[in-house]
């Protein structure tokens, strides 16, 4: 009989908190696993402008860093292994900077093994498949010449494959996030790859996990009834040979595993919940049990599965030009008709000067900006500040670096109670488009190799 | 009038240019009534201002919760949009701020 197989995150996204992994290891040192997740939608894009500066970029730095917090566990025993998607588009070049802290720490027996085949920007590029984007039908050509990355959400088979070789960390490149709980449970569970109501549990487990301290009533609509706001566990999956997992969280740390915020987290970003679509297996949330099994456990059972889709999903993305968003603060009588006269005004001069935005936006916060049109509980005239954001759009550059020159002026030429324009100009922003789409699984190869 | 966070809790995330939002029943004769009650057109009328199209409702009896999902309401979504709440992270709190019918307040806890 298996024992269960204890699954952390310890990272849901690119800028998540660096020492989370060590904490973890600390508070549970038999932990059998930590997945960290770096990659949003457009996460790959950014990683392909760093890699264009700096041939040796173009994965999340940050992992290393969280390598390096994890050497005095691995000095002194600590044999729990890690699986990540930090690897970006260079899960070798990922895997070689931890290879050097690794050995630089006497710790060269942990093996890296990295898993590739997820990029299919060549075969968008090359072949006459149309690559549909799956939001709008628009076909491929209309973007063929801007795609800047194209990445196919890979299973978790050869994150299995590797840790059955010995693997003590797996770095991938895209992964469908939840297949970074669901390897470690084909390598410890030797569960066959058509084992789909059990491969249908470890995937809800990894997408409940995937997003950290949400599932631990971080992001919860009940959020200020948590005990210890300051410090939320990070979550850990126990999950059983079933398929069933007991949600759960280190002692001593803030947040709640509750019925609601399992709930919540169960369905984050799903579509049709009877069809839950991985690379492993579509899952049906339909059947689903979840009970609270004791303080801080939930058991979340009856996951039923059925063979994954015959495509993996692409996330590409492309070039589509450049924003900027500026805000200023703007207090007194009549403040957000002033905030707004102040943003019209702002673009109206530069509209005067020639520059052409194919967007522009307006917003005054603390009115229900964020909704807007919705849900606004007071008139504008009762607020005595708000916050002026104007924000541009544009094919070119140009024009956007020439608004965030023209943001701070509104202090001495707009009305006065203009203040908070003391963190300098903005930022010019690349867009990427986010272009979904499916491609015949024939032509993806996933592989996985040792790094040396 | 109440608001619909008095009998519900939820959820809201992206996925490109839409996103979902899941609402949670506090108690089962709250379900009883977002099953009848919150349909998914009344959901739509309520995010029109923020474009968003035509609205599908998935119910999930097992967790006393419904589905909504809110297509093109981001406004170009995650990189492209220029909103202050590019990725829905609002959406929930939004909907649970929708005016309900005050003799809800009245259903069995």
């Amino acid at each position: 009989m298996h024992r269960p197989l204890k699954v952390a995150n310890a990272c849901a996204f690119w800028g998540d908190q660096p020492e989370a992994a060590a904490r973890l290891v600390a508070a549970e040192p038999t932990l059998d696993f930590l997945t960290l997740d770096y990659l949003a939608e457009v996460s790959l894009s950014i990683m392909a402008i760093q890699r264009a500066k700096d041939p040796t970029a173009g994965y999340a730095r940050d992992f290393v860093d969280v390598l390096r917090s994890l050497v005095p566990f691995y000095q002194a025993g600590g044999e729990t292994r890690i699986v990540t998607n930090a690897g970006g588009l260079a899960p070798a070049v990922c895997a070689t900077a931890c290879r050097e802290i690794l050995r630089a720490a006497k710790l060269s027996h942990l093996k890296i093994a990295v898993v590739t085949g997820d990029d299919v920007l060549s075969a968008l590029k090359e072949t006459s498949a149309a690559f549909a984007n799956l939001e709008t039908a628009a076909p491929r050509s209309s973007i063929s010449d801007r795609l800047v990355t194209a990445s196919a959400y890979l299973g978790a088979g050869p994150i299995a494959d590797a840790l059955r070789a010995g693997a003590d960390i797996v770095i991938t490149g895209r992964v469908a996030d939840p297949s970074l709980t669901v390897g470690p449970c084909l390598a410890h569970f030797g569960w066959q790859t058509a084992d789909f109501d059990r491969i249908a549990g470890a995937t809800v487990a990894g997408h409940l996990i995937e997003c950290g301290t949400q599932v631990c009533g971080g992001f919860s609509t009940d959020w200020l009834d948590l005990p210890l706001p300051q410090d939320i566990g990070f979550p850990i999956a126990e999950i059983s040979v079933d398929g069933s997992c007991v949600i759960t969280k280190p002692a001593f740390t803030g947040g709640a595993v509750t019925v609601p915020t399992v709930k919540e987290q169960l369905l984050y970003e799903i579509g049709d919940p009877g069809n839950y679509l991985s690379p492993d297996a579509t899952v049906s949330f339909l059947t689903l049990q979840v009970e609270a099994t004791g303080e801080n456990r939930v058991r979340i059972s009856g996951a039923t599965g059925r063979a994954p889709p015959p495509s993996y999903k692409v996330s590409a993305t492309y070039r589509d030009g450049f924003k900027a968003h500026g805000q200023l603060t703007i207090f007194g009588n009549d403040a957000v008709k002033k905030a707004r006269h102040a943003g019209v005004a702002l673009l109206t001069r530069l509209r005067d000067a020639g520059c052409v935005y194919r967007e522009t936006l307006v917003e005054c916060l603390g009115t229900g900006a964020s909704v807007r049109g919705i849900a606004s509980r007071v008139s504008d005239t009762h607020l005595v500040e708000t916050v002026l954001r104007v924000s541009v759009a544009a094919d070119t550059k140009d024009p956007v670096e020439r608004f965030t020159k023209e943001i701070a002026p509104v202090v001495t030429a707009g009305p006065q109670g203009v203040t908070g324009y003391a963190t300098g100009r903005p930022k010019v922003l690349p867009i990427f488009g986010y272009w979904p789409c499916l491609i015949d699984r024939e032509q993806v190869k996933p592989v996985w190799r040792f790094i040396a | 009038m109440i608001p619909l966070r008095d009998i519900a809790f939820a959820r809201s995330g992206d996925k490109g240019n839409s996103a979902n939002v899941a609402v949670f029943a506090r108690t089962p004769a709250a379900y009883v009534w977002l099953r009848e009650n919150l349909t998914a057109a009344r959901v739509e009328e309520y995010f029109r201002p923020l474009g968003v199209g035509v609205v599908t409702r998935y119910d999930v009896p097992n967790l006393a919760a419904l589905n909504f999902i809110l297509p093109h309401v981001l406004a170009g979504g995650g990189s492209r949009s220029l909103r202050i709440d590019a990725q829905g992270k609002t959406l929930g709190m939004a909907l649970l701020e929708m005016p309900i019918e005050a003799s809800v307040a009245a259903l069995p806890k």
